[in-house]
C-alpha cells in the first residue's frame, strides 16, 4: 500500500513537472505558432542552471554556488530564457522553419557541450552534490516526496493560472493574431518579430522552470536527461492534449506520461529477454505514431482550443462603456 | 591539416548528395523535412539487403572491384537501393505529408516529419538491430599518399568521391538540359505559374521525392561505406544536411552542393582544433554563423 502510494506520488510529480514544460510549449506552438524543435535544451538549461547555482562545490568543476533554493531555481529559469533569447533574436525574423532547425541544433549542441565540457557541466557523469531543500528537516522520504509533489503542483497551478491570464490579455490576443495572420497584425502597427521573441523566451523560461524542478527532484542531472526523445515526448503530450488549450496540455502530459511508463513496464514485464534491448526502440516508434496519427486524424487534440472572442457581450466587471 | 581537408572533402560530397534532395523538398513543399536523413538510412539498409541477395543470385558479382572493398553486387545494390528509397520517399509523402499538406500549414508538416523520422529510425533499429553493420568485413587498407604532411586515403574513399561527383553531374545535366528538368525548376520557382504552363504539380512533387530519395540513398550507402551503418545515421547527419541547405540558400541545388562541401570541410578542419566530442555541434555553429552574416544563404533569395 505504502509502495503503491509512493509510486503514485512519484508518478504525479514527474507528470506535473512535464506538464509545466508542455504549458511552456503551448505558449510557443499553441498560442503563437512557433516551432521549438529543441525543448530538451531549454529544459536542460533550467535543470543544469538550477543544480549548478544551488549545488555544493564539486572538484574540477565550475559552480556549486550554494544559492538559496528559490534563487537557484529562478537562476535556472533565467539561463533557459537567455538561451532562448539568443536563438530567437537570430531566427525569428526569418522563414518560419529556421526556428525549427535552429532550436533542433541548439538541443544537439547543448547535449554535446553537456557531454564534453567537464569543467562546466560535469561531462557524461553529470552534476551531483545538490542538497534538496528541506529534505533533512522533513526526514521521512515519503513525506518529503509528498511535500515536493505539493510544491510542484503549486508551480503547475501558478503557471497555468498565469498563462490563462496572459492569453486572455491583449497580449494573448496579439499572439493569436500573429499566429493567424502576420501581415494583418503588422498592418495594425504591431511588431510580430518582437512579440514572437517575447513569447518564445517566456515559453522557454517555463520549460526551464520544469527542468529546474526535475533536477531538484532527482538532485542530479546528466546528459541522459536532455536526450532528443524528451522533446518528442513533450510534443506528443501537447498534440494529444490539444495545442492552444492549457487544460489539454496538462491532460496530455498525464496521459502520455502514463502511457509511456505503462508501455515501459509492460515491455519490461512481458517482452522476452532478448527483445529487452529493443524496448526503447518500440517506445520511440509508439511516440512517433502518436505524433503522426494525431496530426493526421485529430490535429486539434482531445481538448480543442476554445477560441476566445475578444469583443464578447460579457464585459469584464467594473468596465463601463467608454464610448457613448 | 591536409588529412582533415581530404576527409572533409569526402564527407562534404556525401552531405551534398543528401542536401540536394532536402533543398528541393524544402523549396517546393515549403517545409523543413526532419526525416530526410532517415532516407539515407533506408537506402543504406536496402543495400545491405540487396548486396548478399545479388551475390547469391550471380556469384561472379561477389568479386571485389579492383582495389576497392566494394563488390560488383554492392555497386548494383546502390542503383536498386536508390530506386527503393525514392519509392519509399514517395510512399511516405502519400501516407503522411501529402495528407497533412491538404489540411494544415507547413509547420504541421515539420512537426509530422519529426514523427516520421522517429518511426523510420526506430523501425530500422527493430529490423536490423541497434548494433552497427559493415558491407564488408575485409579491412580496407589506406594508401599513404604523402608522409609529410600525412595523408592517408582509402581506394574506397576515392571511389565514393568520384561517384558522388558523377551523380551530381548527372543531376545537373538533367536539370539544365531536359524538358523535365525545366518543368521541375519551374515548379520550384513558382508553382502556380508552372501549373498554368501545363506542368502537373503532383507529378513534379513525386519526381522530387524520387530524386531526393535516390540521392539520399546514394549518400547513405557512401557514408556507410566510409564509416559504418547504424540506425542512428539519420539522426547524426540531419543537422549537417540542414546546415548545407542553409549555407547554400534554401532551394538552390548548386548552393546545396557548395554548402555540403563547406560543412564537410569545416567539420574536418574543426576536428584538428576541437575535441571530437564537439563534432555534432559543428553544423549548428555553421548555421548560426550563416544566419548572422547572410540569412538567406549564399545563393538563396529572400522568401517568406
Amino acid at each position: 500500500m505504502i509502495g503503491l502510494l509512493s509510486y503514485l506520488v512519484f508518478f504525479a510529480t514527474m507528470a506535473s513537472i512535464l506538464a509545466v514544460a508542455v504549458l511552456g510549449l503551448n505558449l510557443q506552438w499553441g498560442n503563437t505558432g512557433l516551432f521549438n524543435g529543441g525543448v530538451a535544451a531549454f529544459f536542460g538549461a533550467g535543470a543544469y542552471g538550477t543544480i549548478i547555482l544551488g549545488g555544493t562545490p564539486q572538484p574540477g568543476q565550475m559552480g556549486g554556488f550554494e544559492l538559496f533554493y528559490p534563487l537557484a531555481l529562478l537562476g535556472g529559469v533565467a539561463v533557459a530564457g537567455a538561451l532562448a533569447w539568443i536563438v530567437g533574436i537570430m531566427t525569428l525574423k526569418l522563414r518560419h522553419d529556421y526556428l525549427a532547425i535552429a532550436t533542433f541544433g541548439v538541443a544537439v549542441a547543448f547535449e554535446s557541450v553537456a557531454r564534453n565540457a567537464q569543467w562546466l557541466m560535469g561531462g557524461a557523469q553529470g552534476v551531483r552534490g545538490f542538497e534538496r531543500p528541506l529534505e533533512q528537516a522533513i526526514g521521512d522520504p515519503l513525506l518529503f516526496n509528498t511535500v515536493f509533489l505539493a510544491f510542484t503542483l503549486g508551480i503547475l497551478i501558478a503557471v497555468y493560472a498565469g498563462l490563462e491570464r496572459l492569453i486572455r490579455s491583449p497580449y494573448g490576443r496579439l499572439l493569436r493574431a500573429i499566429r493567424e495572420d502576420e501581415t494583418a497584425a503588422r498592418s495594425l502597427g504591431k511588431n510580430p518579430a518582437r512579440i514572437r521573441l517575447t513569447a518564445f523566451v517566456l515559453g522557454s523560461m517555463v520549460m526551464g522552470a520544469a527542468g529546474g524542478l526535475y533536477a531538484t527532484f532527482y538532485a542530479f542531472v546528466s546528459p541522459q536527461d536532455v536526450l532528443p526523445i524528451l522533446t518528442f515526448q513533450i510534443w506528443a503530450m501537447l498534440i494529444v492534449g490539444g495545442a492552444g488549450n492549457n487544460r489539454g496540455a496538462i491532460l496530455g502530459a498525464f496521459l502520455i506520461w502514463g502511457a509511456w511508463t505503462a508501455s515501459g513496464w509492460a515491455l519490461a514485464r512481458f517482452a522476452p529477454v532478448e527483445a529487452q534491448l529493443y524496448a526503447g526502440s518500440m517506445q520511440y516508434v509508439l511516440i512517433g505514431l502518436v505524433i503522426v496519427g494525431m496530426l493526421l486524424w485529430r490535429p486539434r487534440g482531445l481538448l480543442v482550443e476554445r477560441l476566445v472572442v475578444s469583443q464578447s457581450g460579457r464585459r469584464p466587471p467594473g468596465a463601463r462603456a467608454r464610448r457613448a | 591539416m591536409i588529412q582533415g581537408l581530404a576527409d572533409g572533402l569526402l564527407v562534404g560530397s556525401i552531405v551534398s548528395l543528401g542536401a540536394i534532395g532536402l533543398t528541393l523538398v524544402m523549396h517546393m513543399l515549403r517545409f523543413a523535412n526532419f526525416s530526410h536523413a532517415e532516407l539515407m538510412g533506408i537506402g543504406a539498409y536496402a543495400a545491405l539487403v540487396f548486396d548478399p541477395l545479388l551475390a547469391a543470385i550471380a556469384p561472379p558479382l561477389s568479386a571485389t572491384l579492383g582495389p576497392l572493398s566494394m563488390t560488383g553486387a554492392l555497386a548494383l545494390s546502390v542503383v536498386l537501393a536508390m530506386g527503393v528509397t525514392g519509392l519509399s520517399a514517395m510512399l511516405i509523402d502519400r501516407l503522411v505529408f501529402g495528407r497533412i499538406r491538404r489540411t494544415a500549414g507547413p509547420l504541421s508538416m515539420v512537426f509530422a516529419s519529426f514523427g516520421v523520422a522517429l518511426i523510420v529510425r526506430n523501425l530500422l533499429a527493430l529490423l536490423f538491430g541497434v548494433q552497427s553493420h559493415l558491407y564488408s568485413e575485409e579491412i580496407a587498407f589506406a594508401v599513404l599518399v604523402s608522409a609529410d604532411p600525412l595523408l592517408l586515403v582509402k581506394p574506397d574513399q576515392l571511389f565514393v568521391f568520384a561517384a558522388a561527383l558523377a551523380i551530381m553531374l548527372a543531376l545537373h545535366l538533367v536539370l539544365s538540359r531536359t524538358g523535365f528538368g525545366f518543368a521541375l525548376r519551374a515548379v520550384a520557382e513558382n508553382p502556380a505559374l508552372a501549373q498554368v504552363a501545363g506542368v502537373r504539380l503532383s507529378r513534379m512533387i513525386a519526381a522530387t521525392w524520387i530524386i531526393g530519395g535516390g540521392l539520399a540513398a546514394a549518400a547513405g550507402i557512401f557514408y556507410a561505406l566510409d564509416s559504418k551503418l547504424s540506425p542512428l545515421m539519420g539522426h547524426n547527419l540531419i543537422l549537417s544536411l540542414f546546415a548545407a541547405t542553409i549555407v547554400g540558400g534554401i532551394g538552390s541545388v548548386y548552393g546545396a552542393v557548395l554548402g555540403g562541401f563547406i560543412v564537410g570541410i569545416a567539420g574536418g578542419l574543426a576536428l584538428a582544433v576541437l575535441p571530437a566530442g564537439y563534432a555534432p555541434a559543428m553544423p549548428f555553429l555553421i548555421i548560426m554563423a550563416v544566419l548572422i552574416v547572410r540569412p538567406h544563404g549564399l545563393f538563396g533569395e529572400a522568401v517568406e
